[in-house]
């Protein structure tokens, strides 16, 4: 009895000091903004690696649930997003089946789907590290593909472009 | 026997208590159980404040956690960096020039951070250079030094840079007065006492940082060592603390220590830019320069400028007025409430605190003990608070907390001594190890300090860290000042010797809309590639300049052919990531400048000058990826007058083989 008592006040004084440290405002590690979209932060990487068993290997992690393409290529989207693949994507990106420091577009768009190619080339980070796909790709490429903070115009552009290249009319 | 006991117990009282009361010899004496856990910061959890540290001889500043003293950057400001290019780049070459032309080093004193309402706002820090008279301004959005302002007329800008409570001006005084620029300099040294003038300089500091030099003060010659702005009720007014008072110009250790008091200047400079509206100020012509960073095309422009506005204080007789403090005073400090002014005399025995009100009363009533050269001296009592007695020996510098208390470095007795700015009374004294300079209290300059720690930044490192030969780092201590009772709870080493330094919570810092990478659309650098697309080489006469991308992991273009023996090759670089913290490095054989380290969406070039015939490999400085090492590519250099074509390629050999 006595030693289930003591048990109970140690376990108190545990709780206690939890909670302290809790409502002490000390830790700084937590932004106290939102974090902006286009910026991901740190904290949203690791707190997602908690619940690795929930990822969806066919959506990917990220904002995207629904992305809604049209049967038609939209023609401006792609030269916009031709524009920005430009500047962002195509030094490591091929338009072929061939690899470059990142594996070539070709077919990507039929290979993935939509909600997972906008994920992952707006947060690549999460998905590097749980995708089992992109983990194999890894594999391959040995080297992360950089977060190039694509803005969510410029990524449903590049999509449009990458659906271009794959022959959509 | 009984009492021979009680004797001895006594007896061994009182001996440790003198122990106590001596500077303990151990490093660890002064350091209570729980101070490693005040300090421990956990791996992967933030600072509460950042700490702006002056680097001294270094000519930078660097950047502290606190409370775990942890080095986050050092950001170059008056010295070449070739860990970051600064000064060796062509772009960040003019920020270094001055009216003496390119210069790679300073001595950065004090640092001084922007303020609204009196309250420290994170925006900027200001730092001085001393030795060629300068003010740097850093952006922390960017943690880069965005501007630098030379000074005419100054000669070692110690009294600087110090800040009105809404950033209005930085402030600056000469420590070593000199014939002003716009008078024939070339007359004998020893009429120091005709030929030597003080100025001070406002530079007044806009919406967006930029500084402007809008007036000086000519005052009697004089060394001004420290200054602060007034706040509150005395908002309008700067202090400035004098030495040498004694016009001596040589053996000052002995011929500027003759006078029992020196000065605190007073000087009201609301009323001094009515007489710079009114037409009262000289133009002077002289001669200084004005460099600017530009976010957008990441490159400094460096302008001269020939006039400055001069108004002299002796002629204006209610604009500076002297108040005698004793003896030497360094620091000059300013409570959060603006009510009263602290002098620090480097060799009294008492600390003067003088009362804003008082001095408004005295002069208001012309209690005056005479002029020296000029400028009405108020009468040392008419304009007192009242003396700590006896607070240690060689009182330096004092910041505030936000309880009314005061805390004054101590250099000679190598401790900080705590006390209350009403009653000054002695209330609490730690040892420093040791010779401590500046103290930073966070906020402690301000209307609102935040209290909770105090840095004390030392000379004297001997004792505390293992032997690195005749030289050790400089070390600074940070103590808990929470309760009562001041704790020592870290020490940590320091850059360069630091001086003046200032802090301020984290979350004011990276919350302020801090860069994390430049965005490669808004990048307006005119030899930016954005995209490996632009990449490409282009020969004008003997200036070659390459376009060149990076990005994990290689260079565009990586095999370059058609230079020659006599070319110049600008390499420009933009780092295509827009990921943050992935900088890439630049570097080519035989560079007899330095390394580039290019930032995300940045472009920076290097000047490269090839000495002879041949190929040179050129490579990624900074580990960027697990192909990191690949990350490189070759220059062919041929002879002047050669016919190898001008060709750039990245995946393909040229001419195909
Ligand atoms: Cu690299």
């Amino acid at each position: 009895m006595k030693r289930l008592s003591s048990i109970f006040a140690l376990t108190i004084l545990l709780f206690v000091s939890c909670g302290k440290k809790e409502s002490s405002g000390d830790d700084f590690s937590k932004p106290t903004t939102e974090t902006p979209s286009s910026e991901p932060s740190s904290t949203e990487t690791s707190s997602a690696a908690t619940d690795a068993e929930k990822y969806d290997p066919h959506r990917g992690e990220g904002k995207y649930d629904k992305v809604d393409l049209g049967a038609k290529l939209d023609q401006a989207m792609a030269t916009e997003g031709e524009k920005a693949a430009g500047v962002k994507c195509t030094s490591c990106h091929k338009l072929t089946d061939e690899k470059l420091v990142g594996p070539g577009w070709k077919d990507v768009t039929t290979r993935r789907k939509p909600e997972w190619i906008m994920n992952f080339i707006t947060n690549p980070d999460p998905m590097i590290d749980k995708d089992p796909a992109v983990q194999a790709q890894l594999e391959i490429c040995l080297v992360r593909m950089p977060n190039q903070g694509l803005s969510d115009a410029e990524a449903r552009n590049i999509l449009e472009y990458m659906r271009k290249n794959d022959g959509v009319k | 026997m009984k009492n021979k006991f009680i004797q001895s117990i006594f007896v061994i009282a009182v001996g440790s208590m003198l122990f106590t009361s001596c500077k303990p010899k151990d490093s660890g004496d002064a350091v209570s159980g729980d101070a490693a856990q005040k300090a421990y910061v956990a791996p992967g959890k933030y600072d509460e404040f950042y700490n702006f540290v002056s680097g001294g001889f270094s000519g930078q500043l660097s950047v502290y956690g606190l409370p775990s003293g942890r080095l986050f950057r050092v950001i170059p400001v008056f010295s070449v960096d070739p860990e970051k290019g600064w000064g060796y780049s062509e772009e960040t070459k003019p920020m270094l020039n001055t009216s003496h032309g390119f210069v790679p080093w300073d001595d950065l004193h004090h640092t001084e951070m922007s303020q609204t309402n009196g309250e420290v706002d994170g925006r900027w820090v200001f730092a001085n250079a001393n030795n060629t008279p300068r003010i740097a301004r850093v952006d922390l959005k960017t943690f880069k030094t965005a501007e630098i302002i030379e000074l005419p007329n100054v000669g070692g800008n110690h009294s600087s840079p110090f800040i009105t409570e809404n950033t209005e001006y930085v402030v600056a005084g000469t420590r070593f007065s000199v014939p002003g620029d716009y008078v024939d300099g070339d007359v004998p040294i020893n009429t120091y006492k005709q030929n030597f003038k003080g100025h001070i300089s406002f530079v007044k500091v806009g919406k967006e940082g930029e500084m402007d030099l809008a007036f000086q003060i000519v005052t009697p010659g004089v060394n001004f060592d420290l200054s602060h702005a007034g706040k509150g009720k005395s908002h309008g007014w700067m202090f400035f603390s004098c030495y040498n008072t004694e016009q001596a110009n040589t053996l000052l250790e002995v011929n500027a220590s003759q006078k029992d008091k020196d000065f605190i200047m007073a000087v009201n400079w609301k009323k001094a830019e009515e007489y710079v509206k009114a037409g009262k100020a000289k133009k002077q012509s002289v001669k200084y320069v004005h460099n600017k960073w530009d976010e957008k095309t990441h490159t400094a422009t460096s302008e001269t400028k020939n006039e400055v506005l001069v108004l002299d204080a002796t002629a204006l007789k209610d604009i500076c007025y002297m108040i005698p403090c004793p003896k030497s005073p360094h620091g000059c400090d300013v409570d959060p409430t603006g009510e009263y002014i602290v002098g620090s005399g480097k060799l009294a025995a008492l600390i003067p605190v003088f009362s804003f009100d008082k001095l408004q009363s005295a002069i208001t009533n012309k209690q005056f003990d005479g002029d020296y050269s000029g400028i009405s001296v108020v009468k040392y009592e008419a304009a007192l608070h009242g003396e700590v007695k006896k607070p240690g020996l060689g009182p330096l510098h004092t910041e505030f907390d936000a309880k009314g208390n005061a805390y004054t470095s101590m250099f000679v007795s190598s401790e900080v001594v705590k006390w209350d700015i009403k009653s000054l009374k002695v209330l609490d004294r730690v040892p420093t190890y040791y010779s401590v300079g500046h103290l930073c209290v966070p906020g402690g300059d301000s209307k609102k300090p935040f209290g909770k720690y105090m840095i004390a930044y030392n000379k004297i490192t001997k004792d505390r860290y293992l032997p690195t030969g005749p030289e050790l780092a400089q070390s600074a201590q940070i103590y808990d000042i929470s309760g009562d009772k001041m704790r020592l709870i870290l020490d940590f080493p320091t850059i360069g010797e630091p001086h003046y330094a200032q802090a301020a919570p984290a979350d004011l810092i990276r919350n302020n809309g801090q860069y994390k990478f430049y965005k490669i659309a808004e990048n307006n650098h005119p030899f930016a590639a954005k995209g490996e697309k632009e990449a490409k080489v282009v020969r004008q006469g003997n200036k070659v300049h390459v376009y060149m991308t990076s990005i994990r992991s290689h260079f565009a273009p990586d095999n370059i052919e058609g230079i020659k023996m006599g070319d110049e090759v600008y390499f420009h670089i933009t780092n295509l990531e827009q990921d943050w913290d992935v900088p890439h490095g630049f570097s080519i054989k035989g560079a007899n400048n330095a390394e580039l380290l290019i930032m995300p969406g940045e472009t920076t070039t290097l000047k490269w000058v090839p000495d002879r015939v041949g190929i040179f490999p050129m490579y990624c400085t900074d580990f960027c990826s697990a192909l990191h090492q690949e990350m490189s590519g070759y220059v062919r250099v041929s002879p002047a007058g050669s016919s190898v074509p001008l060709t750039w390629s990245v995946g393909t050999n040229q001419p195909k083989i």
